[in-house]
């Protein structure tokens, strides 16, 4: 019988390879926001399966506004990587340290 | 129950090695295609939940506009990848560490959980599904219902990215550099000095 254990260790295995992601590819910043996204898939599978054991829709509006904020950051950092790569010629993290913030 | 099982298991392995292959693919590109069966295989997941509305964005959203703008992106930027995973074997330590101690943690959490250390709240039972409503008409009365704030806000969200992303790209053209359209010039345009068509007599010629 597949409980709700099964689920989150699931999302939780997805959660450390994304967050593994971030770390091996430290130069790649488009693995880093494929690994970010991963993290958020992770969240959603979490919250799908609270909603789906607990009989409470709540958690999939949840994770519907996940998805939402997930396309709206995939979009964003997309379009500063662009914008970057334009006036750079380079999609290095280290390089992105102009600011010295 | 068997099938429940079999499927899990199948969606969920694919799902954990398509991630592992995200992190490690040494192509981006190859990266984004794992991605998208990792999401496909995740809608399966959920889909097995009962939750086929959030299945079915998945694959809509993700693998139809998230992936699809990934795998544009990766391809229109001209970048020598080989140079990008030169920091990959020195990173790796550090990386396995932290993941080591995140999943540490993680099943400490579980730990706590199952060992009753740890107590959810019970769901107050006014978002339920009723037996006899689909997943999707319960889910579309919840959220234009009580979350119809939420889901504003989240139109909201997604306009700001978007004008967000057009203002972060858009280039103005460089003026002369190529033939622009002029609508003032347009407007002023007159039929009296614009071009007339005439078909003449053979021989005659046309006055103008």
């Amino acid at each position: 019988m597949i409980g709700i254990e099964h689920y989150l260790t699931v999302g939780a295995i997805l959660f450390v390879l994304g967050v593994l992601g971030i770390f091996l590819n430290r130069k790649n910043v488009i693995v880093i926001l494929m690994a970010v996204e991963l993290i958020l898939l992770a969240v959603n599978l979490n919250l799908v399966a609270f909603s789906a054991f607990l009989n409470d829709l709540a958690g999939q509006v949840f994770a519907m506004l996940v998805l939402t904020v997930a396309a709206a950051e995939a979009a964003i950092g997309l379009a500063i990587l662009v914008i970057y790569f334009r006036t750079r010629g380079s999609i290095a993290v280290d390089d992105i340290n102009r600011m010295k913030g | 129950m068997l099938i429940q099982a079999i499927a899990f298991y199948f969606f969920a392995a694919i799902v954990i090695a398509s991630a592992v292959m995200v992190v490690m693919a040494r192509n981006p590109v190859h990266s984004v295609l794992w991605l998208i069966l990792a999401f496909f295989n995740a809608a399966g997941l959920m889909v097995l939940l009962g939750a086929e509305f959030i299945a079915m964005l998945l694959v809509i959203v993700y693998v139809g506009a998230v992936a699809v703008l990934f795998l544009f992106v990766v391809m229109m930027l001209d970048i020598d990848f080989a140079a990008m995973r030169a920091g990959f074997s020195r990173n790796a330590p550090l990386g396995l560490l932290i993941a080591a101690v995140l999943l540490a943690e993680l099943l400490l959490g579980f730990g706590a959980y199952n060992a009753g250390g740890l107590t959810l709240g019970t769901p107050d039972g006014t978002a339920m599904q009723a037996a006899d409503t689909s997943n999707i008409e319960a889910l579309g009365a919840l959220l234009y219902g009580r979350y119809i704030i939420l889901f504003e806000i989240a139109g909201i969200i997604l306009l700001v990215a978007m004008i967000g992303a057009i203002v972060l790209t858009f280039q103005p053209p460089k003026p002369g550099a190529r033939a622009r359209q002029d609508v003032g010039k347009q407007i002023r345009r007159r039929p009296e000095e614009a071009t007339v068509m005439k078909s003449p007599e053979v021989g005659q010629g046309i006055e103008l």
